[in-house]
Formats: structure tokens, C-alpha cells, sequence
């Protein structure tokens, strides 16, 4: 922690969990879908569900799925700026037992017809915790520079993956994976302290075994 | 290096390399951060720059936050301040009007600086903004009081903590208001013992204060919460300038404020299940406001 935590962060209100960190998971949606989405649908869960009236977590969700960032005065017209951008978008109530307060789930598609469904949950002075992609249960914060790695779960898929990074002298500072079963579909996520080149993120998407890797920027203040 | 696990470490550093709190937070920070101490001046003059704007746009915007519960406060002050109807010192009516600006500003979704959060964003700018204008002092001084008020903030963060959820509004509008006097004080060429008793006599004053936002948003009483804690500061501040000390000392407060923290039920931290939130004006609220989201989602 440092002077410009406490002084800081420069966000749009009102709420650092339920607008800040609102934004950031609909970031970290629009970085896992890849592009701009053209339909979205966002399910909001307990407060989330509760309060997103008054304190903007659905244009804060919807100023993330822009590519917006937590201190941007625009997330106050962002319902406007996605339909000009083309984003279709509709809001739902859900209720999921034992999830977080503050939980949203997205459901986007894109042009090309792929979809991606996030669960993400603000946990807390903007803090998020994204827990399932594509019904998978993972678990990362967005603090860090972070791959996500679609593939079988296979032997080698790891390794070559981790030596790609290592060749580009890439620190790993968390790495996890999540798998639906064994020899199903498994989810990497790697953290990283520098940023990803794209390249790499290339590389490693046409490594046998895997299927997709998206590389994510912090989306922390 | 500094620990921020005392506000005593702030003062003895200070004392011994004869400077201001702000410029031994200033050192500290640059060489934590490995950067430049005119980098870390340059971006919090962006972030005074920020408050500035958001006190501006709370003055001038009257109208109604998006759940309609507040809004037009800071303008009615201002209001009353033109026309010369205070009862309070016009200074005093200043900083309450800034604070209730700024708060208003973010619970309408504008830009502020979270000081040291959202909902206490008010109280800080009130105080530098108005004694910055009060003594004509350079906006980069008061800058350098806001690394000032960030050390206090940090050695409340370790200590205790500057959250609603974790220690009821005393550690969010109470911190605010302990750092706003801490930074009030050395804005007015006060001692850096002076800086912690300030700090210590706000913190006093609002323990046991409890986070209960009504219908769970950040505008009841939160806005207000602003102005009476930026207040609050001024008058810490006024009462250690004119050598008024505290009898305990700051870091045995912040550690009281911790232990009140923690004694206080859970209804009264930000879940907005006890206090003003239970009220059945605050339940009429609350129900209104539950049935509007769900006749507005699909
Ligand atoms: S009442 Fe709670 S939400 Fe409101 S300002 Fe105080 S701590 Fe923050």
C-alpha cells in the first residue's frame, strides 16, 4: 500500500465495490470474448440485484464491456455509447446460492457467433474475483498481467506452455489450472509480472493441445 | 524506510530531520516507489486537480442523484452562503459546502479521488481546498499536505482500518476527518505533534460512529456524514493549533477506534441491516428502491 491508495483511486462513484468494481469485471469479460461483444446478457445477483440502480453497476458493467476504464465520467451514458456501438445488451435478475453479494454473471456474444459467460464477483474497495468462465470454475483477481489458456487436459500441454514463457524470459508469479475432467477441458491461468507480448500469446495458441489463450491486462486501479 | 505502524514514527522522523510530515511521507514514498519525488508531487497535484473539478461540478449541479434520495444540499449551503444567512463563520460554511459538493458528485456517478473512499471523498478537499484559498497557499503546497494526511491514512490502514464494512463509519468519514486535520494543521504552519494531536481529536470525536447507508447506497447519511466529519476536522484542527492536545495519545486512539471496530455488530457495518437503514422511513426507502430495480430488469 502507498500514499496514492489512501489518496486515491480516481474513480467514477459511487461505490468503489459496487461501481468500480463492477467495471472491472465487465473488462475482464470484454478481454476474455476477445472484442467488442455485440449482445450481452448480465445477471446481476444479491446486491448486485438490489442496488444497481442507484449505484450504476449496470452502466458500470456495461463501461467495462466498452473496454472503459473505473475513473472514465462516461460510464454514467455507457447504456447509450453501447447501443451507438452496436452492444445489445438486457439485465436480468438471478439468484445463485452461496455466491458472493456482489456477484454478475455475463453472457456475451460476439459477431462471429462465439460466446463467453463470466462470473465475476466484486469482493471489496473495487477488488474482483472472476470464478467461472464457460462453466468453468477458476479463479483469478485481474491484479496482475494474466493468460488464460483454454486446453486439453493432456500431458506436456503445460510444460510446453511454461517453456514458451520461460524462452521470453517471462516471470510466472501464480499459475493454476481448473479442469472439468480428467482428459476434458482445462482452463490455465498464469499471472505474470510483465506485460505479455502478443506474440507469445500467439505462440502459444497454436501449441498442440490448446485451444485459446487471451491475455489479459491488469484491470486494477 | 517507514513503517506507517505509528503515527509517533511520522513525528519523530520529522522532528529529527526538522521538516514538515509531508516532506519525510514525500522521501519515504518516492524511495518506496523507486520514482522521483517530483513525480509523486506532479500526480497528487492531478489528483487536487480532481477534487477541485468535482467541488466545481457540486456546486453548480443541483439536481438529483439516479435514486432520487439525494442531491442539492451543497448548493443550498452555497445558496445560503451568498445571501449571507449563516450562523457558522463563512469559512466553516465553505468547507461544509465542498464536502457535501464532492459527495454529491460521486453519489450522481461523477469523477473524485477516494479519500481515503468513496463515500468519505468529501471531507479532505473541503478542508485543503478551503484553508488552501483561506491563506492564498500554492496548490502545491497543498499537495504536499495531502502526502501529510496519506501517512496518517496509512498508519490508520495498518493499524485499524479505513473501512466501512471492517470498522463502521468512524474508520471511513473518521479517518477522512483525522487526516483532513492532520493536513489542516500543517497547511497552517502547525508542528507536526500538533498534525497528531488534530488527527487525535477528530478520531475522538466520531468513535462509535456506525456505517448504515440507507437501502445499502452511498448517499444516506453519507453526504451529510461528509460535512459534519469536514467540520469536525476544522475544529480538531482549530483546537491543537491554538496548543489544545489530546489526552490520549493518536496511535492509542487509532488503536481504540480498532477495538470499537470490532466490538460493533455487523448490522452496523455497511450492510445496511441496523441503525438510520432500519428505520421505517429508511425500509420505505429500501423498498421503493428494491422494486423499482426489478421492474427495470428483463
Ligand atoms: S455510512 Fe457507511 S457507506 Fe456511508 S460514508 Fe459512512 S462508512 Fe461509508
Amino acid at each position: 500500500m502507498n500514499c496514492f491508495d489512501i489518496m486515491g483511486p480516481v474513480m467514477v462513484g459511487p461505490s468503489s465495490s459496487h461501481t468500480a468494481g463492477a467495471v472491472r469485471i465487465g473488462r475482464v469479460a470484454r478481454a476474455l470474448a476477445g472484442q467488442q461483444p455485440v449482445r450481452a446478457v448480465i445477471r446481476l445477483h444479491g446486491s448486485f440485484a438490489k442496488t444497481y440502480r442507484g449505484h450504476g453497476t449496470d452502466r458500470a458493467i456495461l463501461a467495462g464491456l466498452l473496454g472503459f476504464n473505473p475513473d472514465d465520467e462516461r460510464i454514467r451514458i455507457s447504456p447509450r455509447l453501447c447501443r451507438e456501438a452496436g452492444l445489445d445488451y438486457t439485465l436480468q435478475q438471478v439468484a445463485l446460492p452461496g455466491a458472493h453479494p456482489n456477484t454478475a454473471i455475463i453472457e456475451l456474444e460476439c459477431s462471429d457467433g462465439r460466446q463467453t459467460i463470466v462470473q465475476g464477483a466484486s469482493t471489496g474497495g473495487g477488488r474482483i474475483l472472476i470464478e467461472s468462465i464457460n462453466g468453468l470454475n477458476v479463479s483469478f483477481r485481474g491484479e496482475y498481467h494474466t493468460l488464460v489458456i483454454s486446453h486439453r487436459d493432456a500431458p506436456g500441454v503445460i510444460s510446453r506452455v511454461t517453456r514458451q514463457l520461460a524462452e521470453r524470459h517471462i516471470n510466472i508469479a501464480t499459475m493454476k489450472v481448473f479442469r472439468s475432467f480428467r482428459g476434458g477441458t482445462a482452463v490455465m491461468i498464469i499471472e505474470t509480472d510483465e506485460q505479455i507480448d502478443p506474440a507469445v500469446c500467439d505462440n502459444i495458441k497454436h501449441l498442440t493441445g490448446v485451444s485459446q489463450a487471451i491475455w489479459i491486462e491488469p484491470v486494477m486501479f | 524506510m517507514l513503517s506507517y505502524q505509528s503515527i509517533q514514527e511520522l513525528i519523530e522522523a520529522a522532528v529529527e530531520q526538522d521538516q514538515c510530515i509531508s516532506d519525510v511521507v514525500l522521501a519515504d514514498q518516492a524511495a518506496a516507489l523507486e520514482q522521483d519525488p517530483e513525480n509523486l508531487i506532479q500526480t497528487m497535484l492531478q489528483r487536487l486537480e480532481v477534487m477541485r473539478q468535482a467541488v466545481e461540478k457540486g456546486l453548480a449541479d443541483a439536481g438529483p442523484s439516479p435514486s432520487g434520495l439525494s442531491g442539492g444540499a451543497a448548493s443550498s449551503l452555497r445558496q445560503a452562503l451568498d445571501k449571507q444567512q449563516s450562523v457558522l463563520d463563512p469559512v466553516l460554511v465553505q468547507v461544509m459546502a465542498k464536502a457535501l459538493a464532492v459527495a454529491e458528485v460521486n453519489a450522481k456517478m461523477g469523477r473524485i479521488v477516494a479519500a481515503p473512499t468513496a463515500g468519505s471523498c468529501g471531507i479532505i478537499p473541503g478542508i485543503v481546498l478551503t484553508v488552501g484559498e483561506l491563506q492564498s497557499i500554492s496548490d502545491r503546497q497543498i499537495a504536499l499536505s495531502l502526502f501529510t494526511a496519506s501517512g496518517f491514512g496509512l498508519v490508520i490502514a495498518n493499524r485499524a482500518s479505513l473501512s466501512g464494512a471492517e470498522g463502521g463509519c468512524q474508520a471511513e468519514c473518521g479517518s477522512a476527518a483525522g487526516m483532513a486535520a492532520a493536513a489542516a494543521v500543517e497547511l497552517m504552519g502547525g508542528t507536526p505533534e500538533q498534525s497528531a494531536h488534530a488527527c487525535a481529536i477528530a478520531l475522538k470525536n466520531c468513535l462509535g460512529l456506525v456505517c448504515d447507508p440507507v437501502a445499502g447506497l452511498v448517499e444516506v447519511p453519507c453526504i451529510k456524514r461528509n460535512a459534519g466529519q469536514a467540520a469536525s476536522a476544522l475544529a480538531a484542527a482549530e483546537m491543537a493549533l491554538a496548543g489544545i492536545t489530546s489526552a490520549i495519545p493518536v496511535d492509542e486512539v487509532i488503536e481504540a477506534m480498532k477495538d470499537v471496530g470490532n466490538q460493533m455488530s455487523v448490522t452496523l457495518k455497511e450492510t445496511a441491516a441496523g441503525g438510520l437503514a432500519m428505520t421505517p422511513t429508511g425500509q420505505a426507502v429500501d423498498a421503493r428502491l428494491t422494486e423499482d430495480a426489478a421492474s427495470h430488469l428483463d
